[in-house]
């Protein structure tokens, strides 16, 4: 189970979970689970870690999540308004849209034509960090704990010092013609 | 009162063209200081971790600009440390490009014959060396036998890895850990510490003044080793002469700080910019197709699943690096590997049913198939149309994190010219990949961080024309004597190719002019040393 950080309160670390899950989608932590949306299988960014990430003080994003959070709360609501969408008061804005919703309104937030996009590209950028390469974690100890993206990605594990060596990895043998006119420093001409 | 510090030549940036300067200035008997604003780390410093503050994250700058991306290197070394040490040199048309200007835009004295020798000379120091192919790694391999199965040729590219040593492990972005890989910790650099020069990490220059007498002040802060937003002091130092490598992306905006107090800089300076006209597509390969088609097979009887084995770029197809070509329709298509975090965000999937590409559950499905990934690097003409807006408070940008993001003041809004050629090498890459169904791919977007260059070249280049260069052919700055510009920022244009034994190449050419004007301005330098002598460790801090 992966921590939120105690400087989020639950609205808004509901709405961030969504945002991650509409990167990196994952599937539901149990029935009652809101923020992920449960368009895929297997976890996604937010069980990769993605809020213990952004709440990571070299990220250069953790103050930013609170205001972060509000506002996309509010984007959703005018959303919502402008798609003529009945939004669930129950839970955050953002949350109460469906995953294609998310991510269509992601792609505005996102586009090179929003002014204030800065900051959505980051919480996008990390939160796909989260899920593969997990620079929260020591990447060895991570694989080790089963890291739901490394793991999925097919992430090879290290050697028993915690290094990657790769012994098998060449098919050893000549796999094309060299362009004629190569010089004999081996450069193009 | 303390007196201000003084050395004969101060050196901005230790990467190429800051560490061959350093070598043979020492080596010729001028007091070398050397200011560097990453960390000095070596050999076991270099970890094999994504974790935020391992050497991933402390030895390269990721800038997003407007329109373009710069990932460049920061630490003692440069992008010698965090590059995949490709080092092919640069096709004779290159030195003939006109780009927009109408006219070369190289300087008349250089072409590829005239530096053909200044190659060499890099060539044995570094040393560069060629591959065969059992030195070829998988993703290679497959790069090849996709161009052989299309009718194009392919070759493994010159390169500045030790085969014997290297463990295929591709960390190599975050430093070699064993020492494999040739970076200028194993040559010019321990050198040019032999010869006595000093070498000053977490020192980032900000701008220059002059003295009375007509040489130049350098003003420096000091960085935090860990948190790079925080300075944690400053200070001067006085030089006869200044060479200026910081990076195609670092050194105009310590030139337009500096404008205020020398007065005005060249037109050239910050604009000009070129990103090598670079460009990545991400194959996904059909692993039956592969074996059936390409007749693949490795030993564990997998036909691929090797994106995670290798050693950065080892096969390039250089069939349009082909001077019978009009300019901009000549590239190369190179293998790449780029570790996740920076190199998946931006992979499309190429199944999104008009969904996002980048991001979401389509995306997902192909990082689920990331083992089966290909990179297919392109490098392109393109227009040198990247300009510098004016520079942030200090450095070269606004960081965001601690280490490696940041935000930086560079434009780049390519040109008709540039997307012509891009369009065109990707239409290559494609009929290539997915010939007979060997892949699907798609080029990485451009709508999160704009373009994305690893090679930043021609911000302060060098030429004939005052109007569009901001040095001469001695690598001098117009209108400002004493100050050189030797890194990748004097480079005139993309290269096609990749351009770090160019940027070698040029320093080593430019060593004697800057040599003779060192002298004219009283130091006691001479110009002929020797080769440094290549070393199997990767140089440490000696006061460390």
């Amino acid at each position: 189970m992966v921590a939120t950080p105690e400087f989020l309160d639950d609205v808004q670390a509901m709405t961030l979970e969504a945002f991650a899950d509409t990167i990196v989608p994952g599937n539901k932590r149990s029935s009652s689970d809101r923020a992920i949306a449960g368009v895929c299988e297997e976890p996604g960014a937010v069980e990769s870690g993605a809020l213990e990430l952004l709440a990571d003080p070299a990220t250069g994003v953790a103050e930013a999540l609170v205001p972060l959070s509000g506002l996309l709360n509010e984007r959703a609501t005018e959303y919502a308004e402008r798609t003529g969408l009945t939004l669930d008061e129950e839970v955050p804005a953002f949350v109460a849209l469906d995953y294609d919703h998310r991510a269509a309104l992601i792609l505005e937030l996102t586009a090179r034509s929003n002014p204030e996009r800065d900051g959505w590209v980051l919480l996008a950028q990390f939160s796909n960090i989260a899920y593969d390469s997990a620079a929260h974690r020591s990447t060895a100890e991570a694989l080790a704990d089963g890291h739901p993206g490394l793991i999925q990605m097919g992430f090879a594990k290290p050697d028993e010092d915690g290094l990657w060596r790769f012994s098998d990895y060449s098919y050893g043998r000549v796999l094309a013609k060299r362009h004629p006119s190569t010089t004999e420093s081996g450069s193009p001409a | 009162m303390t007196a201000t510090e003084k050395t004969d030549v101060l050196i901005v940036g230790s990467g190429f063209g800051g560490a061959i300067t350093a070598y043979h200035l020492a080596a010729g008997g001028a007091k070398v200081t050397v200011l560097e604003r990453g960390p000095w780390l070596t050999g076991k410093d270099f970890d094999h971790d994504y974790l935020l503050g391992s050497s991933y994250t402390k030895v390269f700058d990721f800038v997003a600009g407007d329109g373009m991306s710069v990932l460049g290197g920061n630490c003692v070394g440069g992008g010698s440390v965090v590059y995949f040490a490709a080092l092919p040199r640069a096709p004779g048309y290159v030195f003939e490009r006109q780009g927009s200007i109408g006219r070369r835009m190289w300087p008349a004295a250089i072409n590829r014959e005239s530096l053909d020798p200044w190659y060499d000379r890099v060539s044995e120091a570094m040393p560069v060396t060629q591959q065969d192919w059992h030195d070829v790694t998988y993703a290679g391999g497959l790069w090849a036998a996709a161009c052989d199965h299309s009718g194009h040729t392919a070759n493994p590219v010159p390169v500045g890895v030790d085969a014997e040593k290297c463990t295929n492990c591709n960390w190599m972005m975050a430093g070699c850990r064993f020492d494999a890989k040739k970076s200028l910790l194993m040559n010019y650099l321990p050198g040019a510490l032999e010869h006595g020069a000093e070498i000053r990490p977490l020192h980032e220059v900000q701008k220059l003044t002059r003295t009375d007498d007509g040489g130049y002040v350098v003003h420096y802060n000091q960085i935090d080793d860990v948190d790079y937003r925080v300075s944690t002091g400053s200070g001067e130092i006085e030089a006869k002469i200044v060479i200026l490598a910081a990076g195609a992306g670092a050194t105009p905006p310590i030139l337009q700080r500096s404008e205020e107090a020398l007065g005005e800089m060249p037109h050239a300076v910050g604009r000009y910019f070129s990103g090598n006209g670079e460009r990545l597509n991400n194959a996904i390969m059909n692993e039956e197709a592969v074996g059936e088609v390409l007749g693949l097979q490795r030993p564990n009887g997998k036909a691929y699943e090797a994106n995670q084995i290798g050693k950065g770029p080892v096969v390039a197809c250089w069939d349009y690096v082909d001077a019978a070509l009009p300019e901009y329709e000549r590239f190369s298509m190179e293998q790449l590997y780029f570790p996740p975090g920076l190199g998946t965000i931006l992979a499309q999937t190429p199944d999104a049913k008009g969904g996002p590409t980048w991001f979401g559950k389509e995306k997902k499905e192909i990082l689920k198939k990331w083992k089966s990934w290909l990179t297919i690097f392109l490098m392109t003409e393109d227009d040198n149309e990247g300009v510098f807006g004016p520079p942030p408070p200090t450095g070269n940008s606004f960081r965001i994190s601690q280490q490696m993001l940041a935000r930086g003041p560079l434009a780049y809004d390519p040109t008709p010219n540039t997307l012509r050629g891009w369009a065109m090498a990707d239409a290559k890459a494609k009929e290539i990949i997915e010939k007979d169904g060997l892949a699907k791919v798609m080029p990485w977007t451009n709508d999160v961080v704009g373009a994305y260059t690893v090679h930043p070249l021609a911000s302060c280049r060098i030429g004939d024309d005052p109007a569009t260069s901001a040095c001469d052919d001695t690598h001098e700055l117009r209108g400002h004597p004493g100050i050189f510009v030797t890194d990748g920022s004097s480079v005139p244009c993309g290269l096609t190719v990749n351009p770090a034994l160019t940027i070698a190449a040029l320093t080593e050419r430019a060593i004697p002019g800057i040599v003779a004007k060192a002298r004219e301005r009283g130091v006691d330098v001479t110009y002929g040393a020797s080769l440094p002598k290549p070393i199997f460790t990767s140089v440490a801090n000696p006061a460390a």
